[in-house]
Parts: structure tokens; sequence; C-alpha cells
């Protein structure tokens, strides 16, 4: 049938959508308190900031607990998605629609005219949304809000109260409860309180989220936060070394531990976000083949783009004489190269075969990058690469990385696109985590034998546009490089399926054609050859 | 080129075709009456639960089928005729085959209760059936109260649906406790408990007399047989069993019974046309399998199967240890082996029953009293590993070394409580004391 004349089978409003009276007040609740940042956010000068701020947040977080223990302490405990496609918010209805415009809008502003905010220019005091978080900056730092701070507060109190939402609605399963409280902690902790008291500390430090990982954090190593982490002392250096470690050492060992989850879905922010404010959306997902091939483009060149940016970034303020300081310029270049050459030849070597198409574009794109390193060393001069600078390189990124993709995109689009749009399409450090998991990691997602019915609730519900049925249905492994490990389409599976796990690498992709439970000398025969 | 049709276009047909399109070159078309593509029919229920929309419970992308040279054919066969290898539409076309495979699945029981065609009235199989469903209970509004009767697969999973958008049910079940036919006891009973803690009014030992109509023919009320009582109701869900959809075969000279009779290698009395899945019934059952058995996996095998037959490499159908799948409102159930309910038990077997204090998980083993040898384990609220199971039964273990490794076939979500160490000290207790 085609689905065009027939977008729902639901043709009139069924009632279980409809919220009861105790959600309503809930709702009413949280909106009372964007209200009052909507006032701020106006300029209209509101009597008591620090009790008004105190007042909106509390309001926001009660209203998503009283909402969420009304929509599922209410049920008995087990997959509760009624009438998810019926919702205007989590169907790209009108709701969703206009959820997403505000979000867009409110990321443009943050990220491009702050000032609309209330930003103070040149030391004046803040004023607006900005001013009203004052108090709290205050109390924990010492020193007054800026945008970065209403976003980060906001942020972390959405993680909190939607993750409170998730373990109630997953109240069975305990793999998603700890989960939630992994990211909530993280969130608590390290992305918000510790880089303030840090500041408190030593306020020449640069703010570290220490979860933060370049190439997500792609401005780490630019020159004024490695100058800061140099004179930052013995904390700074450690800072420095740490952010090295990160990348180079902790994240290759837990992956292959754990896959990228340990990562994505249980310390990112971005991924804490996705997993808790933008859970409602995660069935909005592309999971078409082509969404996948365009996913597979767009975030390797990220990902390109962002290994070329960053070590022009740090090529432009090393120095060229090797008496001065041991990383010269040619240094680091060669070091760069070799690492990279020294990757690539051996996936060649011992992976050629489970990359098959995938080989030629990954050549491709370590080519691209060679050539482009080996352009860096011929054509630049002391303070330009090419004809450019280093800095154009890096604020484009930033622009269109950082800024567009990540914020205005990735979050604004949530009820368009899903939830994990910039850790699906943009994160660099996703991809590098996702190769990484694909090549030389002990997880996968295990099928149960021939118990699957095709019934597609695992793929409707990835939230990385992930096509499970495809290898469930199969009795196939997913080993898939995208795989962020939320869980979640073990939870929906009616029949038990799937199962997240470590276990060896060893039979880790097994492409079936014949499913168990058959005839035993017929599954032979057609496996074997 | 040879021309093989299949009438059918679920799991059964759509296996077969996928496996002779890897095998071989030859010209596939799928017919089928019921919709355009193949979808997965267990997903139904999620499309008016709102977990998923209907190109959702699609597994394949439209552009699969032209890029394996599938030919879909929409239509309704009337008529078979064997003798020129042809097949008669109802709109008067024809289509001729070389091969033909009659994959066309089941259709709900109707036991010849009055009223039983009313407005209002219906199963739960076809997409046709969810569309009507939809139209008689859009909500609580529309709809006041729905009564199902039959309490099998189907019953509860359209109880469920109903639950789902806060149409109060009445769900009758002509046996003593839900699906005892097939579960013990002390799983058919906590079953029970499960379905009335979802505030659906169950009545058991309870059958349908008649259902009323109101003046425009539309469902009204039903009349219990036993109490003579009359519930109002506006939908009305027969849910009483499957049997095979094989009217259109009748006519012609392919031999029927309950379905259309097969032998070993799936192959029907006329050459060239074989039947799989639903529909098709073995002239002896296989081990303690059914005749017709109307289970998706069971479709699928006997797909995988005969793809090798069509494509010259001609084998029996040989499914391997029994295996199944349900759930029941918010409790999974997974089968391995045989474990019969007590009106089936074999007379060797015995029970090793286990039930969880918080009454949503149990296991029960059935093992041979003489030998000692795994017969099968039902597991309800506790995942198990397939692969597991089907290597203990081919290595015939013990019953007391499948207790002992229990653990090894978890298939429960990290960080999910373990019962084993509780379930092997029940077993040892019950063996003090048997």
């Amino acid at each position: 049938m085609s689905n065009k004349l027939n977008p729902s089978m639901s043709l009139a409003k069924p009632d279980a959508q409809d919220l009861s009276k105790k959600q309503k007040l809930a709702v009413g609740l949280g909106v009372v308190g964007l209200f009052i940042l909507v006032l701020a956010l106006f300029n209209i000068k509101l009597p008591k900031a620090s009790i008004m701020l105190t007042l909106s947040l509390v309001m926001i977080s009660i209203g998503t607990v009283i909402y969420a223990n009304d929509a599922y302490l209410t049920k008995l405990k087990g997959i509760r998605n009624d009438g998810v496609w019926f919702k205007s918010i989590s169907s790209r209805g009108t709701l969703g629609w206009l959820t997403g415009i505000i979000l867009t809008s409110f990321y443009v502003v943050l990220y491009f005219y702050e000032g609309l905010l209330g930003a103070s220019t040149n030391g004046e005091a803040n004023t607006g949304l900005i001013a009203l978080f004052d108090p709290l900056s205050k109390l924990l730092s010492g020193r007054p809000a800026s945008q970065w701070f209403v976003y980060g507060t906001l942020y972390t109190i959405a993680i909190l109260a939607f993750g409170y939402k998730f373990i109630l609605k997953y109240r069975h399963n305990r793999y998603e409860q700890i989960r939630t409280i992994s990211v909530m902690f993280f969130q608590l902790a390290f992305a918000f309180l510790i880089p303030e008291f840090m500041y408190v500390m030593n306020s020449d430090l640069p703010y570290y989220d220490l979860k933060n990982v370049w190439p997500l954090n792609y401005y780490n190593f630019e020159q004024y936060r490695i100058n800061a982490f140099i004179n930052g002392g013995t904390i700074g250096m450690a800072m420095l070394i740490f952010g090295i470690l990160s990348i180079f050492v902790i994240t290759p060992i837990l992956t292959f531990k754990y896959g990228k989850r340990w990562y994505c879905s249980w310390v990112c922010g971005c991924g804490g976000l996705a997993e808790t404010a933008g859970d409602a959306f995660r069935q909005l997902s592309d999971k078409s083949q082509k969404a996948w091939r365009v996913e597979r483009w767009v975030i390797h060149s990220v990902l390109v783009f962002v290994v070329l940016m960053t070590t022009a970034v740090i090529y432009t303020y090393l120095g060229y004489d090797p008496n001065k300081y041991w990383l010269t310029r040619a240094v680091f270049l060669y070091a760069v190269a070799g690492f990279l050459t020294l990757v690539f030849v051996l996936t060649m070597i011992f992976k050629r075969n489970e990359l098959g198409k995938d080989a030629k574009y990954g050549a491709i794109g370590y080519f691209v990058i060679i050539i482009a390193l080996i352009g860096i060393h011929l054509f630049s001069s002391e303070t330009k690469l090419f004809l450019f600078k280093a800095e154009t390189l890096r604020s484009t990124y930033g622009f269109l990385i950082g800024a567009i993709f990540s914020g205005v995109i990735g979050t604004g689009f949530y009820p368009i696109f899903g939830n994990r749009v910039w850790c699906r399409f943009g994160c660099p450090m996703a991809a590098i985590l996702g190769f990484q998991q694909r090549m030389f990691s002990r997880f996968r997602i295990t099928t149960n034998g021939g118990q699957c019915i095709s019934c597609g609730n695992c793929s409707t519900y990835c939230e990385m546009g992930i096509d499970v049925r495809a290898y469930a249905q199969k009795g196939e492994n997913i080993v898939r490089s995208s795989c962020v490990g939320c869980g979640i389409c073990s939870a929906v599976c009616p029949r038990g399926v799937l199962k997240l796990e470590n276990d060896t690498m060893k039979g880790r992709i097994n492409p079936t054609e014949i499913l168990l439970g058959n005839d035993v000398d017929l599954m032979d025969l057609v496996n074997q050859k | 080129m040879e021309h093989i049709v299949i009438i059918g276009n679920g799991i059964s047909g759509v296996t077969l075709a996928r496996h002779i399109r890897k095998l071989s070159d030859k010209k596939i078309t799928i017919v089928s009456a019921e919709t355009e593509y193949f979808f997965s029919r267990t997903a139904l229920m999620y499309i008016y639960m709102g977990h998923m929309k209907f190109e959702h419970t699609q597994p394949y992308e439209h552009g699969f089928w032209k890029k394996n040279r599938i030919e879909l054919k929409k239509g309704y066969v009337e008529r078979i005729d064997t003798d020129n290898k042809a097949l008669e539409f109802t709109d008067g076309k024809t289509l001729n085959y070389d091969k033909l495979i009659i994959a066309t699945g089941s259709k709900p029981n109707k036991f010849g209760w009055p009223g039983q065609d009313l407005d209002g009235v219906m199963g739960m199989y076809h997409k046709q059936d969810l569309e009507n469903l939809e139209i008689h209970a859009p909500n609580n509004q529309v709809c006041k109260r729905a009564v199902i009767v039959g309490g099998g697969l189907i019953g509860i999973e359209l109880a469920e649906m109903l639950n789902s958008r806060n149409i109060p049910v009445t769900f009758l079940v002509r046996e003593s406790s839900f699906w005892n036919g097939v579960l013990p006891e002390g799983e058919s009973e906590m079953i029970n408990r499960h379905i009335k803690n979802h505030h659906i009014d169950l009545r058991l030992s309870t059958n349908l007399k008649e259902i009323k109509s109101d003046e425009n023919g539309k469902v009204k009320s039903v009349i219990i047989e036993e109490t003579g009582e009359e519930i109002a109701c506006n939908v009305v869900g027969l849910t009483a069993g499957v049997s095979p959809n094989i009217d259109f075969v009748k006519s012609s000279n392919i031999e029927t019974g309950r379905g259309v009779k097969v032998n070993r290698y799936l192959e029907t009395n006329i050459p060239d046309v074989y039947a799989i899945g639903d529909c098709a019934e073995q002239h002896e059952a296989i081990g303690n399998r059914r005749p017709i058995e109307a289970v998706w996996y069971t479709g699928r095998m006997m797909g995988e199967t005969l793809a090798q037959t069509i494509c010259g490499n001609r084998i029996q159908y040989k499914p391997g240890h029994w295996f199944n799948s349900a759930k029941f409102l918010d409790i999974e159930y997974q089968t391995y082996g045989w474990v019969f309910s007590e009106r089936n038990k074999q007379d060797y077997e015995r029970h090793f029953h286990w039930i969880h204090e918080d009454d949503t998980k149990c296991i029960t083993i059935a093992y041979h009293k003489e030998t000692n040898a795994f017969l099968g384990i039902n597991t309800f609220g506790i995942r198990m590993r397939h692969e597991t199971f089907d290597k203990w039964l081919t290595e015939k273990r013990d019953v007391d070394y499948v207790m002992n490794h229990l653990s090894e076939a978890n298939f429960d979500p990290e960080f999910y409580t373990h019962f084993e160490e509780g379930i092997l000290s029940a077993y040892h207790k019950q063996l003090q004391t048997a």
C-alpha cells in the first residue's frame, strides 16, 4: 500500500495520547518556569534574580518529574512506547516542528548573537537572561555569567530532569538505568561543576571539561590553551598530558574493551542530552541505505577536516629551531604523517577483508591528508598555510562544524531528524571511536539464533539509524561503527533477540544464510560456501 | 527462463524468493492480494499501539525487489489450473507458471457463532483487520468495550492493543487457564495474574454463545454461554486460532486436508506445485510437531529449504530443535525443545518449575523421568540463548548438566539480576523432597 495516501493508520485521535490532568499540570509548571526565562530574555526587570532563577529552574525540573511520575509510575514496568507515532511532538507534527524551530533559533542566538541574551560587552554588567544567571555563576566561581554558563546550566538541568524521566521509563532495565545515571553524573560533575571549581582554584587555567576529548573538543590544542596549560604549573601540565593520553591511550583501550558506548552513551555530554532530553525523538532517524551512505561520507569528511585543521593550527605556532624546543614544525609533521601511516598500514594488512569496498574510501581519506601535509610542508610561510591563515581554517571549522553542525543542526533539529544527527553525521570523535569499534573491539550486539520475527521495533527505535533488523533477521551479529550502544534495540525487542556484550574478537562478525533452528545439514551446506 | 510463481508475500514466500534469487537467475513473481510489499505480520499490533508506522514493519526498502528482480503482483487468485499451469485471477487475468508455490498463510477461525459476521466483529490477522479495527475502535469514546474470544497468542495481543488506547477489554477464554493447552499450569496461572494486573477483565472457562446486533447490523453485545450474561460492547475480536487460507485451492486437483497436503519435500500431489508455511499440511507430523505449524519460524525454514529443491538440490524439510517465542503484555516467553502442558504431557515427562517472587519471571524445565535427559525449557521474563539450548539438545545433555550450566544460557541485558543460584537451590530442594 502507499504510505503517502495514508500516512498514519490512526484515523481518529486515539484517546491514549491525551495528557492526564496531572500531566497537564506538570507541563503548565514547566512552561511557567520557562516563561520566567523568556521574561528575563526580553529584559523585563525581575525582582530578586536569585529567587527568580531558582524558581524557574525548580519549576522546570519539578514539572518534568511530576510528568514522568504520572506517565510511568501509574503503569506496570515494561516498554511504554504507546502512541509515540500519534503524538505531535514525537512524530514530526506541528508541535515537533515548532519545538525544532524554537530550539534552532535559540542556538543561532547563542552562537552568533549572544548580545540578544544580554551578554555584556566591554566589562559592563550583564543584562537580560544572562544577568538572571549571574547569582548562580557568582556562587559557583565568583564571576558573572556568560552565555555559555547559561547554556551549560540549562543543558545540565535538561540532562538531569529528562534523565530522571528516562530512568522511570526504563525502570525494568538496569542497563538503561545505570547508563543514564552515568551520563547524569558526568554532565553534572565533569562538564558543569568541576570546571567552575577549577577556575576558583586557578583562574589562569583554561576551561576544561576533562571528559571532552579531542577531536570533539577540537580547540583543545590551540596555542592559547597550550600556553595556559604550560603556564598553569603541575596541574596545567597534567591537564595537557591527560588531554593527549585521552585520545591516544585511554580511548583506544576502553573502546577495545567495551566499544564506543563507554564514551558515546555513558560519558559524552552530546550523547547525554541525546539520550535524555532527546529520547522522545530517537525514532525519527532515517534508516534508509541512502542515509547510511551520506552518513559515511559526511562524518569521515569532518574527521579529515579536523585532523588537517588541528595539524595546521599546531604547526603554525611551533617553531623551526630544534635547539629552542624539541618539537619543531618538521618533527610534528613527520610525527602526524608517521602515525597516520602506521594506522593505515596496520588496518590494510590485518583488516583488509573486513573493510571490503570501504578500503578504497579509507585509502582516499588517508592520501588526502598526506598530500595536504606535504602541501603544508612545502607551501607554507611563517604565518600562512598555502594562501590562507591556519586561523581561517580553524574559524571555518569552528563555525561550520562546532556551531552550525553540532549545535544548530545537531540539537535544534532533534524533533525533525532525530536525536543523534550530530553524533551520526558530524562528530569526528564518533568517527574515530566507530572506526576502532568496527575494526578492533570486543563489543557487538549478539543476535539470538533464529528468534527474530522482523517486527522492526529495533530499527525504528535505533537513534543512529542502523537497520538493526536487517542483521537480526539473518541471525547476524551487529558490528557497526556508528552504534553507540544505547541498548534500546535490545530493550524494545519483544522476543529477546538482541544483547549488547563484550566477548572475544573471534566470530564477532558472523554472516549467515540459513538461521539456527533449521536442518543442520542444510545450514552447513549453505553457510559453508 | 523458468518462471517461479509464489502466491503469498508473507515470511514463507519472501524467504523462498530471496533464497531462489541467491541460488539462481530464475524469473520470480510473488502474488499477493493483501499488500503490495512484504511486511512483518507479527508487528501489526505495534502499528495500532503507535509504536511504529506501517512502513516500519516492512523489512526491505521498496527498491529491494527491483534490484533483486523479484516481481510483485497484486491480485487475488481465484483458481489454479494445474493442467495448463496457469493462475486465474478475480479480475479475469491469468498468469502462467513453471513452478508454483502456495504460501497463503492462515485465516482466523470462526466457529459458526450467531452474529459472527456483524459489523465490528473481526479477527486480527490481515492488514485489513487492522484497518477495520482502526475504524471500529479508534478510541474509548467510539469503542466503549471490546470483547475478545479465544485465549491464544493473538487474543492476548489484541487485548494489549486495545489496552494501549484505554479501551476496556473483556477476554473470554474457553480453557480454565490462559493457553493451558500449551503452557504448564504454573506458567499459565502466572500469565492469568499478569493479564488481570493490566486491568483486563479475564473470564476463564467462559464461552461465547452469540453476538447481538443493533438495528444497523453493528455489534451491540455478546451473550455468555455459561451464565447467559449479556456484555455490551462495540467490537468483538475472534481470536480462537487460525486455519490454512486455502479456499481457492479446493477447486483444483491439488490435494487438500485442513491445509495443502505436502510430503517431506514440501511437494503436493501435483508435479511442480509446492506449499510452504502456515497453509502446508504434512501427511505425517514430524517428531512432536503438528502437521500444520502456523509459526513464523516454520514458514521461514520451509522457504529456506524449498529454495534448495527448486534450484536443483532436492532436500527434505528437516527442521531442527523446536523453538518459539512470544510476549504476553510485558512478559517475554521463549521456549527451546519440548515442554508440554499437563493436558499433553508425555508419561515420561517430568517438570521442574521455578517462579520468582515478583510473579513476572518463571521457568519450567522438562526432563525424562528415567534417563534424566533434558527435553526442553520454557522461560518467562528471563531471556535465554538459542544457540546454547540448541547445542545442549543436540548433545543430549541431562537435566543436572543444564541446571548447573544455566548461567551460560542467560541472554538478559548486562547488569540484570541473575537468578541461576536461586533456581539451582530450588531444583536441589525439589530433588530432596521428590
